[in-house]
């Protein structure tokens, strides 16, 4: 399958007063059309950090690196800020973690929604507005034409992330970034929600980009799975790959809490795991969850090899956990026995 | 609309409350009839100058009899001039309106897009700049910095006139003394406002769309962060009102701030009334003004 987007050895440097902060450290990840990639992992993990990377929307006094950052045959490492405009809000689009504060005050909806299109396509007003309607509705909002003359302080959280999601939308892109998307909701509307932009993902055809601390969600929507601790991507693979065999400790004690992956609710949070994440600031050697993990070993203080228990999933350890199994009530089994089940 | 009215009828209270409370200190400051009779005068002359303007009535009556006049236009006679008041401020109040118009427009004019720069790069050149004009604006008196404005170009090069009424050249320098008065504060507000807007959601939101940074700046961003810049033009234009007095009176640009401070001496009640209640009127009118601006660039300030 042709990817859209390709990433090798991203990485994003923050200088701050006490040293840099290396909040993204040497990601890899590919998609191909109509794929979703969930990246999972705790707060402060990188994962709007890598969103933002890609978009080109990184803080200013970021720093990003790749050694590949490739969008459809363009390489967004070297492209102009013009060229980046113009893929953004067009192919690539973005959904954020705060619907409450993402749109601005001043506009009314249907100002906002038409925005994109009216700058990327050569369309009229009207057919923007014909297009707006078209996506309140896909998104689910009654009464969709009244809407467009509404202030974004008149619609509530859930309804001003649909607006998000119909916003992002609008020019049918080719890749969509949704950071937590629904975090900030109300937990009855967040699976609605997240069902609304998975079923329209598919429907467009579209890549995905997905980062949620839902693990439910990412059983059920996921073709890929990335599990990110402290800047990096310790495990990754295909979702049936990840949630059947999990190799790394990290990964192994965030399934812990689901009993029956695959057929948890949506709504279930991370297994917590005790201690706390290492500061990334300055130079750091070794694995970053060592001080959480309960099988490391000396060898943990240094470079960590990545392993693949099976063709591409990956995981970074040193040890070769494909030989021990992980079962449902937490242990880990010295079977050798792979049966792909739990 | 509901909106509106209810900030237009606030406002008519507040222009009422105003000249009542005008009107009953500046009876209360000292006796008119004595201020009008003269040193010389004897207790008989007095006693006929009182009941002759009626000020022997109670106060309130001759406060309503003074509004309803008023209303009509009718200011009374001014006491020093014996000329109807309405005549003598009508040419005055056009100079101090064109000098303040004009000293909000350059205060503006410099200082929002200077606050929009400095915000835009902090901490760099532009911002210490902006930075500097603003310190060096509050930390420099009008009276100074005019004549300094008159040394350099009335006396050294001989470009502007240094006083009169005679032209547009005589308001250049008044007009740069008092916006410069007003100027820092914007500016301020600006960068700050502008610094806030320009890390939030929305902001993230329309780069994410793909808008250039112009649009972003402009159409994103300075939308909001000017709202609160509105009302404190509308409050520093007050200020102006009363830093026109000093104005005025360097450059000798006879204007209403100058009768007010010549009628002031003078005890001149009808003018000083009169004038307290336009400026009060003026002042009123901005604030209406500016609101009606911010309930337009802001929807969230429509509810009733
Ligand atoms: N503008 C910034 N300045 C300094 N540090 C930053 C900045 N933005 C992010 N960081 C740091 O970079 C790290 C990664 O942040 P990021 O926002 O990517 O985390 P995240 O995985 O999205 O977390 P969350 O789940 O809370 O959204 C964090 O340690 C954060 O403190
Ligand atoms: S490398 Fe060591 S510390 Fe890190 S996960 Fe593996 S065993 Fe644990
Ligand atoms: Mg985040």
């Amino acid at each position: 399958m042709d990817n859209i987007l390709s990433v090798r050895d991203l990485r994003v440097d923050i200088p701050l007063a006490g040293g840099t902060l290396h909040a993204v450290r040497g990601l890899n990840f590919d998609l191909a059309r109509g794929e979703t990639l969930c990246i999972v992992g705790e707060s402060g993990s990188g994962k709007s950090l890598t969103s933002l990377a890609i978009m080109g929307l990184l803080p200013k006094m970021a720093q990003r690196r790749a050694d590949k950052l490739e969008f459809s045959g363009i390489d967004l490492s070297s492209a102009k800020n013009r060229q980046m405009r113009s893929l953004r809000g067009d192919r690539i689009s973005m959904i954020f973690q705060e619907p409450m504060t993402s749109l601005n005050p001043a506009y009314t909806i249907g100002d906002q929604l038409t925005e994109a299109l009216l700058l990327h396509r050569k369309v009229g007003r009207k057919a923007a507005e014909a297009r707006a309607i078209e996506l309140l509705e896909k998104v689910g909002i009654t009464a969709a034409a009244s809407r467009l003359e509404q202030y974004p302080h008149q619609l509530s959280g859930g309804l001003r992330q649909r607006v998000m999601i119909a916003m992002a939308l609008m020019a049918e892109p080719d890749l969509i970034i949704a950071d937590e998307p629904t975090t900030a909701l109300d937990v009855t509307i967040q699976a609605q929600i997240l069902r609304l932009l998975v079923d329209l993902q598919r429907e467009m055809n579209m890549a995905m980009i997905l980062i949620t601390h839902d693990l439910g969600v990412v059983a059920r929507v996921a073709d890929k799975v990335a599990i990110m601790y402290a800047g990096e991507v310790i495990e990754s693979g295909s979702s049936k790959d990840v949630f059947t065999a999990p190799q790394h400790p990290y990964t192994r004690g965030l399934l812990r809490c689901i009993p029956v992956p695959g057929k948890t609710k949506p709504g279930e949070h991370l297994g917590s795991i005790p201690g706390i994440v290492p500061s990334l600031i300055g130079k750091t050697q070794g694995c970053a969850f060592r001080g959480r993990c309960d099988v490391a070993i000396d060898a943990c203080a240094h470079d960590i090899p990545e392993r693949a228990s099976v063709e591409g999933h990956l995981y970074r350890c040193v040890h070769d956990n494909s030989q021990t199994q992980f079962s449902a009530s937490g242990e880990i089994n010295t079977t050798s026995q792979s049966e792909g089940r739990l | 609309m509901i909106y509106t009215l209810k900030r237009l009828g606030l406002a008519i209270l507040v222009a009422l409350a105003v000249s009542m409370l005008s009107f009953t200190l500046l009876h209360l400051s000292g006796d008119p009839a004595s201020a009008i009779a003269g040193e010389s005068a004897t207790d008989a002359d007095i006693a006929a100058i009182r009941a002759f303007y009626g000020f022997d009535r109670p106060l309130i009556v001759q406060y309503a009899d003074w509004l309803f006049s008023a209303l009509r236009g009718d200011f009374g006679e001014s006491y020093y001039f014996q000329l109807p008041v309405a005549q003598l401020i009508g040419d005055r109040l056009s100079i101090t309106m064109t000098l303040g118009i004009c000293g909000i427009t350059f205060a503006i004019l410099t200082a929002v897009p200077l606050g929009v720069a400095a915000a835009v790069r902090p901490n760099s050149m532009i911002d210490r700049v902006a930075l500097f004009i603003s310190v060096m604006g509050q930390a420099m008196p009008s009276f100074w910095f005019g004549l300094v404005l008159v040394v350099i170009f009335s006396i050294k090069f001989r470009l502007l006139p240094p006083s009169g009424t005679d032209g547009w050249q005589n308001f250049v320098m008044p007009t740069v003394v008092l916006g410069y008065y007003a100027m820092p504060a914007i500016m301020r507000l600006t960068r700050a406002g502008m610094l806030d807007v320009l890390s939030a959601d929305y902001v993230r939101t329309a780069r994410a769309k793909g808008a250039s940074e112009m649009r972003v700046m402009f159409k994103h961003a300075l939308r909001n962060a000017i709202i609160p810049v509105v009302s404190l033009s509308a409050v520093q234009m007050g200020f102006m009102l009363g830093g026109s007095i000093v104005v005025e009176s360097i450059f000798a640009l006879h204007g209403a701030g100058y009768l007010a401070w010549e009628s002031i001496g003078r005890n001149d009640l009808p003018t000083v009334q009169a004038l307290i209640l336009i400026f009060a009127l003026f002042y009123i009118v901005f604030t209406f003004l500016s609101d009606l601006l911010n309930a337009w660039l802001d929807p969230r300030m429509r509810v009733g």
